[in-house]
């Protein structure tokens, strides 16, 4: 399937960036393209022109400041894979980038176009979620910030107004002493997860303080799932306190069928993902 | 901001300079404008891995990058790497073990077990199995695939 | 850790010459594959190459109430237009049934519909442009209402014939079958143990790497037509094209180049295949289609939608007594050309028991039109579900006489020294080995310790599970498949050996490659048998205008076939060369021999004559020869088998898996296949075509399925969401084999192409069972997935 035709631009700055987008009906942000060429390919989508912001500068790297490991948009998943400062102060991320798709997709896709993207079943949309990060949003109008938990509004749908870019993430640093568990269940390595955790906590005298489990999956976008969090928050996660868990968990997740498994499928794994996943923390 | 772009991409070392379509993906340029035939069309929605090719060093699918996003750029295929040696142990093991039958997986499969071979020198066999499953092959089941890898990463005793 | 197979050298009881016969010889025409320097049909170019684009119905069943195609052809680059009439005039329409399928009906397929659709993606119009890209821009101008019509979807449905799809036909049955040894009844009545259980089979396809693709030069002045094909059968092809398109058979060449996997899906005919080589025709310049993987999923043959009830009956002593089998399956609108639709069908009621030595026997099988994809022969045709089935009833007889599974089979395999032996279908087997193999598999894959160690591991909540396969293979099949229902379908093959005068040997033979290594075993055979070191022989296959007329590669009949026309003939060609040699060197022939790419002194093996020489005599200097003496250096002998109507394999598999309860999600943990198919020209290559045939049974059992909506919507028709086996998921595969030579033939060679994918869905559900049954539960619908196995467990 060929795509259809379109125009290309490639601006050198995010002002130029903002003046394309505004300019032109119809203008599709292109950063590293594994989602959008291959809806191209496939036809589901007709833009007028494709922005490529990959040349603007000031949107990627992976450095610590202050308090925040700050993720530029434009970073491959495949240099958040392999970073030693993503290892030391975000270990959830370097735990979850194996799943994302394959090797060849990781060096080019982007981190800000997956969340950008908002697929539900990704994986760093659930990872922001989890680790409270911020989303940096360039608009014209100048910089803004908003929570990832705040971020993900619908399917495929974002805080992101039209012209708006992510700029950066930024995750709170959280200390040596937080554990985080990334567990996904696919169909086959590399594959959309049917239903997956991205969990945070920290252990303290056996019990787990501070949980955080975030679904991807598991709704029309990453869920917090609260009511679980709560059944599990100070507690050791012992077999009633996991039932707890999982019991909450029906309140917590409206998970969307799909052909590889049903609502109530999805429940059940996330419900089998949530204890598995609560006992890698307190181990 | 146009339809065709004038973009300049080393191929296999030699810088070539075309008028481009801006929808047209990086295997169908090397295909089509340069007759570079070796790297395949499988899906075009990059999930089969024929048409993984390398861009400045790192492995990609072809099917998912503009040419236009390749200008400036170093693209080698396996008509390059097959020339220039780099693919010589794989290409010798693949056919010592017969780790192809038709061959249309085959240029992108090589591309990936090279990057492996690099990038993880010591990779164990559910390693191997786990970095080449991004590339679809239908008539060997693998098997044949992870056993030249494995013997490619044993003769070089697991260095880069 | 690599177990390559151990064979002796050259098989006991055939006529063989040694060379590299049973050698893992890699294959030669595998290094341009290796470098990107193959050469398949998209790779070709051609002056003024057209590319054509196909319009298709988004309905499962639709009229064509309107088709303006004007707008559409005054797109940029667009050549011209065409309707299914404007091509109707150049190719004329096919009903795909044979006379030995008595009963067997269809309707009228035209090479692009008429009128009406019936299936989501069959072509009503084609565009024809400059470039694919320019033509699919041209698609969205087409002007088309449709009127919807009522959809088939549901294989019940379909049988009870509320909504006739071809009213002319009056119900949507396209072929049934019915047979019975008699004496069922009462076998059922007197059993001590009868099991039932209800199987249900996805439909799924071959997903060939390489699409479809068919590149159709016509030139005018000479009303020939060239065609450039991914086809398994070009001697088929060209009689095809000749006959449908109104050019004679002679002036229609057709050419195999590389072929990205096959596997049966591309031996059928394509109506859009056929309205490309039509619109070359109406063009009078070379077009080219490609099938897209969005259009491959739409119509590329589907197959194996199957619902089939199995009764067993068995006495206490698990003894097997008969077998009773309802089998129902759905294919698509049309029955597909020339083969038809309804062999698979046909092959689940020769095979289901087939390895088993019970003698009642009754079947009972429909094949039933529906508004899908149409479907056909695909690797296995039919054996997947035979032995599924059978594998299947038969663990579960096991089971509820509490007899281990591989002491039942052993109980009742028949025996090795049974034969010939007919069985209670009516198919005949030459020699099989099933104890053999039972044998060397258990030992191959440690059964003992295996239980053990799943008696171990279940005591700490791990759930594994062990699963056996055993089968019967049909291969290198002799007009009873085709021929005699009236196809011109060729069962005999021929291949010409010529001594080039450098010394070099060309073989051109008329079975083909895709991928399996035919081109490299025709080279050992050749080489062996004449003496000649292989890098000398040089093999062509795949041209009709160059190779002998043949039937090409399916049923796994290239080696047994093809190999034994390369074997005759170049023991022909060799008596020739030495006839030659003979007269040159003024020595009695019978003192000669060729060994190493020289004519040497038999007993001594001293070098009497380069063949070089020999060539640069022959061709150069016959002025030097005896006057009466005239040389023939190239030889064709064709060949077909004659005794059996299909020369019958034996093999059998296991499937080892651990389970988890919790998720549903099965771990291959590995899998093993001892096979005989007679004399093993190259262990590699058997070895590589069982565990790509493995694999793509695996994939059916727990991953493929073509999934329609009550609409006739295929909801599933990308590779994201239709899942094929990647090297994550899948086991080591343990190939071991046995060798029983077939004696029809000198070379001994039985087919072993398809018997990974017919006995690995089968051997992965019973490890699956045999993993859930302490748990009480069982699954029976393909694919497994983790759902199904969590409904299985009571857990959603």
């Amino acid at each position: 399937m060929k795509a259809p035709s379109f125009a290309y631009a490639k601006p050198r700055s995010l002002e130029e960036a903002f003046v394309l987008l505004r300019r032109t009906e119809d203008a599709k942000v292109l950063a590293g393209g594994q989602t959008l060429l291959a809806t191209l390919n496939m036809r589901l989508s007709s833009p007028a022109v494709l922005v490529d912001i990959t040349g603007v500068p000031g949107l990627d790297g992976i450095a610590v400041r202050g308090s925040v490991l700050r993720i530029g948009a434009l970073t491959r998943h495949r240099e958040i894979e392999r970073s030693p400062e993503v290892a030391e102060h975000a270990p959830l991320l370097a735990a979850a980038a194996p799943h994302i798709a394959h090797v060849a997709i990781r060096n080019v896709g982007t981190i800000g176009g997956s969340l950008a993207h908002a697929d539900p079943a990704a994986e760093w949309p659930a990872c922001c979620v989890a680790l409270d990060a911020e989303i940096v949003v360039a608009a014209r109008a100048g910089e803004r910030r908003v929570r990832a938990r705040e971020f993900f509004k619908d399917l495929f749908d974002t805080a992101l107004a039209p012209g708006e870019l992510i700029a950066a993430v930024e995750f709170p640093l959280l200390g040596a002493a937080y554990r985080s568990a990334f567990l996904e269940l696919a169909r086959r390595h590399g594959d959309y997860a049917m239903i997956g955790v991205a969990a945070v906590a920290k252990p303290a005298a056996g019990a787990l303080a501070d949980v955080r489990l975030a679904f991807l999956g598991a709704g029309t976008t990453p869920v917090l799932a609260c009511g679980a969090m709560a059944a599990a928050e100070g507690k050791k996660p012992s077999p009633e306190v996991i039932a707890a868990v999982q019991r909450a968990l029906a309140q917590d997740l409206a998970p969307i069928g799909d052909l590889n498994a049903a609502p109530a499928t999805k429940l059940h794994l996330a419900r089998v993902l949530s204890g598995r996943a609560l006992a890698q923390l307190a181990a | 901001m146009d339809a065709t772009i004038q973009t300049t991409i080393t191929v296999n070392g030699a810088a070539v300079t075309r008028t481009v379509p801006a929808r047209q993906h990086l295997i169908d340029f090397l295909r089509e404008t340069l007759g570079l035939t070796g790297s395949h069309v499988g899906c075009e929605h990059g999930v089969c891995g024929a048409c993984t090719i390398r861009v400045d060093g790192e492995i990609v699918r072809g099917c998912l990058m503009l040419a236009v996003q390749a200008h400036g750029r170093r693209v080698d295929t396996i008509e390059g790497m097959s020339d220039s040696g780099e693919l010589a142990e794989l290409q010798r093991s693949f056919h010592e073990h017969n780790a192809l039958q038709c061959g249309f997986c085959t240029p992108g499969m090589l591309l990936a077990a090279h990057d492996l071979v690099r990038t993880k020198p010591q990779a164990t066999r559910a390693e191997i199995r786990e970095y080449m499953a991004g590339n679809y092959c239908r008539c060997t089941g693998y098997h044949a695939i992870v056993d030249a890898v494995e013997e490619v990463l044993a003769l070089r005793g697991g260095k880069p | 850790m690599n177990a390559r197979a151990e064979l002796p050298l050259h098989a006991p009881g055939t006529q063989v010459d040694k060379g590299y016969i049973g050698q893992s010889v890699p294959r030669p025409n595998a290094k341009r594959l290796l470098q990107g320097r193959g050469a398949f049909v998209d790779d070709l170019r051609f002056p003024r190459l057209a590319h054509v684009v196909y319009f298709r119905s988004p309905y499962a069943h639709a009229k064509v109430k309107k088709l303006d195609l004007t707008k559409a052809a005054r797109q940029p680059g667009v050549i011209a237009c065409f309707d299914g009439r404007a091509v109707a005039e150049y190719c004329t329409p096919w009903v795909a049934v044979l006379g030995h399928l008595k009963g067997i009906k269809s309707a009228a397929q035209y090479a692009i519909a008429i009128e009406r659709a019936c299936w989501q993606g069959e072509a009503v119009a084609a565009i024809v442009a400059e470039t694919r890209e320019q033509g699919e821009d041209a698609l969205a101008h087409v002007v088309a209402e449709w009127e919807e019509l009522p959809v088939v979807t549901d294989m019940d449905d379909a049988l009870a014939g509320r909504t006739v799809i071809h009213p002319d036909l009056g119900d949507n049955i396209c072929f049934k079958r019915e047979f019975d040894t008699g004496g069922v009844d009462d076998a059922f009545a007197g059993a001590d143990v009868v099991v039932e259980e209800t199987y249900v089979f996805g439909r799924h396809t071959g997903v060939c790497l390489e699409p479809r693709a068919i590149l159709a030069d016509y030139n005018a002045a000479e009303h020939s037509l060239t065609v450039y094909h991914s086809t398994q059968a070009p001697n088929m092809m060209q009689d095809i094209f000749s006959r449908h398109l109104g050019i004679p058979e002679g002036n229609v060449r057709v050419v195999c180049k590389d072929v990205g996997g096959s596997y049966g899906i591309k031996v059928h005919v394509y109506a859009d295949e056929m309205a490309t080589a039509a619109i070359s025709v109406m063009l009078r310049r070379p077009v080219k289609f490609v099938a897209d993987r969005l259009e491959s999923f739409l119509t590329d043959i589907h197959a194996r939608e199957h619902k089939a009830k199995i009764r067993l009956a068995c006495t206490k002593a698990g003894e097997i007594l008969a077998f009773d089998l309802d089998d129902l399956t759905a294919i698509g609108p049309y029955s597909v050309y020339p083969r038809t639709s309804g062999i698979e069908g046909n092959q689940v009621v020769n095979l289901t028991g087939g390895p088993y030595k019970h003698q009642k026997y009754r079947a009972k099988m429909h094949v039933v039109f529906t508004n899908k994809n149409v479907t056909c022969q695909y690797r296995a045709v039919g054996h997947p579900i035979a032995v599924a089935l059978t594998e299947g009833i038969v663990d579960l007889a096991a089971a509820k006489i509490g007899m281990d599974p591989a002491e039942f089979r052993r109980r009742n395999l028949i025996a090795d020294d049974a034969y010939p032996y007919t069985f209670p279908s009516g198919i005949k087997f030459e020699k099989l080995s099933h104890h053999q193999c039972l044998e060397r598999l258990l030992a191959l894959m440690d059964y003992e310790k295996l239980r053990a160690e799943q008696a171990a591991l279940r005591r700490r909540g791990v759930q594994r599970g062990i699963g056996l396969a055993a089968m019967i293979e049909v291969t290198n099949p002799s007009p009873a498949f085709y021929g005699v229902g009236g196809a011109r379908i060729s069962a005999q093959d021929g291949a010409t050996l010529r001594l080039e005068p450098t010394g070099m040997v060309t073989v051109l033979c008329s079975v083909t490659e895709q991928g399996q290594g035919t081109d490299g075993i025709l080279a050992q055979i050749a080489a062996s048998a004449l003496g000649v070191t292989m890098e000398k022989v040089r093999v062509i296959t795949g041209d009709t205008a160059v190779t002998p007329y043949g039937g090409g590669t399916w049923a796994s009949r290239g080696a047994g076939i093809g190999g034994e026309a390369v074997l005759q003939a170049a023991r022909a060609l060799r008596s020739n060369i030495l006839d030659v040699a003979a007269v040159v060197l003024e020595m009695d022939k019978a003192e000669l021999d060729i060994v190493g790419n020289e004519v040497v002194n038999r007993l001594s093996l001293e070098s009497k004559l380069a063949l070089a020489e020999v060539g640069r005599i022959a061709y150069f200097r016959p002025d030097t020869l005896p006057l009466k003496f005239q040389s023939e250096l190239t030889v064709t002998r064709h060949y077909t088998p004659r005794e059996y109507g299909f020369t019958f394999t034996n093999g059998i598999q296991a499937s080892y898996v651990e389970v988890d309860p919790d998720t549903g999600f099965v771990k291959l943990l590995k899998h093993w296949c001892v096979e005989d198919c007679g004399t093993v020209i190259n262990p590699m290559l058997v070895d590589e075509q069982i565990r790509g045939g493995v694999v793509q049974g695996i994939g059916a059992a727990l991953f493929e399925e073509c999934v329609y909506d009550a609409a006739g919507q295929l909801l599933n028709g990308t590779l994201a969401d239709y899942l094929v086996p990647m090297s994550g998921e899948m086991p080591d595969i343990v190939c071991a084999h046995v060798e029983t030579p077939t004696k029809q033939s000198q070379l001994g060679a039985k087919g072993a192409g398809e018997a990974g994918t017919a006995g690995a869905p089968g051997a992965v559900m019973n490890a699956i069972n045999d993993a859930l049954a302490p748990l009480g539960a069982r699954v029976t619908a393909q694919p497994f997935t983790p759902e199904r196995i969590l409904q299985a467990l009571g857990k959603v």
